[in-house]
């Protein structure tokens, strides 16, 4: 392991503390309206986890309804193809919906029908989180709101149908940008007008605490059966994990249940058309710290505070912060966090459609092509596992735009 | 020197309030964003707001992604980014109005992360010198007080809190702790610019909020019209109209008028609102 870790605490495993701090990171920057009902969230999430009963609950669903756990994968053409460390996929783009985001959006609807809340409200960017909440409002039978930038709904029509499919109103955000940022900023606004009676479940690690850490929670599903079924593989645990970071709650669900143990932690950030230009989403790499939607984290923003517009290829990863585990994470330098460009991306999704018969998400192709850098540098007993957290059929329109295909 | 420039403006608001109340009536509270429509435009509404009847000045800071506001407010935030506004102009705009009036109160409004960028240390030392009396900070609340609230209020700004319809009677008074110069009731659980709350609810939650603290009160959020700030100044110590001031420029800006008549607009509806002050 080539990780400085400096300084070093007894465990990464142990924030946050009890105001929702992750080192300087995390916290709780809401409006005074919303107070009451963040703390509430906090106290009924204390609870819940604290009960054997909640924790079946989420295992029978996860099991029956999302099809977990979902299996890990030895990528062997792909292990030959690029030669060096011997590569493994998680796989929960198997998942029910196609992506890690509905392990979270069913653990937070378990809590919401515990508070006895009547109404959901969501943010989405890609929209595999609004097809994901939509999804357990359907199954619980709960109404459903689902914020969306003007400019998202656009270029992820199939997700808009799906979710309105499953019986969730879509509401176009034509505010700011019109992009996942202004979607988050509606959907808080909704919940301040709305606090009696809504549960605002958010899609990733990000938000006002208790959120950051009980995603996290509710994701490390992912990293708890990476290390049983490669210990049952191999009989060990790997070198390395590699995912690919947005707001970042596959990752953290992959990393978490390894951060104490001696496993290089790879975190990908969409580099647009380049980290030095102004077209990216890599907060970690080109942005400063900064407070936003209820947490201080790394951001996009210019000199006077003002948020600056993410860009991905991918929807998902068109975040401008990031959540503030990562952030502390990447400050105590216990987890490498690189980017890959829009064009590095598009060349891992065809490798891996071709190569594994798998289309990936646009999401996880950037952890793909880091790999496809990185898996050559290490030697054949290197135990790499990278997180396949989502398939590709939603960007099937995009990539053929992309390389120029008229469907 | 800076203790007395702290009684100095600890007293500008208080003074304000007596005054207020020896003539007999309740306070308007006034919002505009700083730089909308455009810097100069904006600098000359301000300096016009008390002689049209605005008791107290609050400006807003323009933020990128204000979460508690509602559609006209966000607008007037991207109308005054865009023509160029910063933090740093906003207070040059404060300290050249303060070298006009030295008796109008001035609080500023706005979010935590331009002033996060410009350094809290460094914001509450320029705020003092630009002549503003308090600070009204969104996302900062009392869990959050060692970042602004408690620099600020050892400086000698004010430190103005929400109390909403979702403050309990526990929560009241770890929102009242910290809180200075009045106290800001959110009429309604939700953003600003939307619907009004009925006065009943108003004056049983300003009736609570009096048996915690001797503050004034100022009410604010759907407030548009005379005749509410009428209402309102009867449950209150003052009215705060805001979104209805901002989408007079918007208006204004969508019937191509000029800057001077966009001014004059907003100012007539201040001094139309001011008459609605009389308490009685």
């Amino acid at each position: 392991m080539n990780t400085t870790l400096d300084p070093s605490p007894e465990t990464y495993r142990g924030g946050p503390d009890e105001d929702g701090h992750f080192g300087i990171f995390g916290g709780r920057f809401v409006a005074e309206t919303l107070m009451p009902l963040v703390l509430e969230v906090e106290k009924a999430y204390d609870a819940a986890r604290k009960d054997p009963g909640f924790q079946a609950d989420f295992d029978r669903y996860a099991k029956d309804y999302i099809g977990r756990p979902s299996p890990l994968y030895f990528a062997e053409s792909l292990t030959r193809e690029l030669g060096g460390a011997r590569i493994y996929f998680k796989r929960d783009e198997l998942n029910h919906t196609g992506a890690h985001k509905i392990n979270n959006t069913l653990g937070q609807i378990l809590l919401a029908r515990r508070m006895g809340k009547g109404r959901i409200i969501a943010e989405t960017g890609a929209g595999q989180h609004g097809v994901a909440t939509a999804t357990v409002c359907a199954l619980f039978d709960l109404p459903c709101v689902v914020y969306m930038g003007a400019t998202d709904i656009e270029r992820q029509a199939p997700n808009v149908f799906r979710m309105k499919l499953l019986g969730a109103e879509v509401i176009p955000v034509h505010s700011g940008t019109a992009t996942l940022k202004d979607a988050m900023n509606d959907a808080l606004r909704d919940w301040v007008a709305n606090v009696e009676d809504t549960f605002y479940i958010i899609g990733t690690v990000a938000g006002p605490h208790p959120y950051p850490a009980m995603v996290r929670d509710f994701q490390s599903v992912i990293g708890t059966e990476t290390r049983e079924q490669l210990m049952a593989a191999e009989g060990r645990l790997p070198d390395s994990l590699v995912a690919c970071i947005g707001g970042g709650s596959n990752a953290m669900g992959l990393f978490h249940p390894f951060l104490d143990d001696e496993v290089q932690l790879i975190g990908v950030e969409a580099a647009g058309h380049g980290i030095d230009t102004d077209k990216h989403a890599a907060s970690l790499t080109g942005g400063v710290p900064g407070v936003l939607h209820g947490n201080r984290t790394y951001l996009l923003q210019d000199n006077d505070g003002q948020i600056i517009d993410a860009h991905s290829i991918s929807a998902g990863l068109d975040y401008p912060g990031i959540g503030p585990e990562h952030a502390w994470l990447h400050e105590m330098r216990r987890v490498d966090y690189v980017s890959i460009t829009d064009a590095e991306a598009l060349e891992a999704f065809q490798v891996c459609c071709r190569c594994e018969g798998i289309i990936p998400a646009l999401e996880p192709a950037h952890a793909l092509a880091h790999v496809m850098k990185f898996a050559p540098q290490q030697t054949a007993d290197h135990l790499l596992v990278m997180n396949m957290c989502g398939r590709g059929d939603k960007d099937v329109f995009t990539v053929a735009s992309a390389l120029g295909v008229a469907l | 020197m800076n203790e007395i420039r702290s009684v100095e403006r600890a007293s500008r608001l208080s003074r304000r309030f007596e005054q207020v109340r020896a003539n007999g009536r309740g306070a308007l509270v006034t919002f505009i964003t700083a730089g909308d429509p455009n810097p100069s435009a904006s600098a000359d509404l301000l300096q016009r707001l008390p002689a049209a009847g605005a008791d107290i000045v609050e400006v807003g800071m323009p933020f990128s992604d204000p979460m508690a506001d509602g559609p006209s407010i966000q607008a007037a935030s991207q109308r005054a980014l865009a023509s160029g506004m910063t933090l740093a102009r906003t207070l040059a705009m404060v300290s050249d109005f303060r070298a006009n009036d030295s008796d109008t109160p001035l609080v500023l409004m706005g979010y935590f992360n331009p002033i996060y960028r410009y350094g809290p240390t460094r914001f509450v030392e320029d705020a003092l010198s630009a002549g503003v009396d308090g600070l009204i900070i969104v996302d900062l609340p009392p869990e959050e007080d060692q970042e602004l609230c408690h620099p600020a209020l050892t400086a000698g700004l004010h430190w103005i809190r929400l109390v909403t319809p979702t403050t309990d009677e526990d929560r009241m008074n770890t929102v009242l702790k910290n809180t200075s110069g009045f106290v800001y009731y959110v009429s309604i659980a939700g953003i600003t610019g939307t619907r009004a709350a009925a006065t009943d609810t108003i004056e049983s939650a300003t009736k609570r909020i009096r048996e915690k603290t001797s503050l004034p009160i100022a009410v604010g959020f759907g407030i548009r019209t005379r005749a509410q700030v009428g209402e309102i100044i009867q449950v209150a110590d003052a009215a705060v109209v805001g979104s209805a001031l901002v989408d007079r420029i918007a208006d204004g800006i969508a019937e191509q008028h000029t800057d001077d008549v966009i001014v004059e607009s907003v100012t007539n509806l201040v001094s139309d609102l001011a008459k609605g002050l009389a308490v009685g």
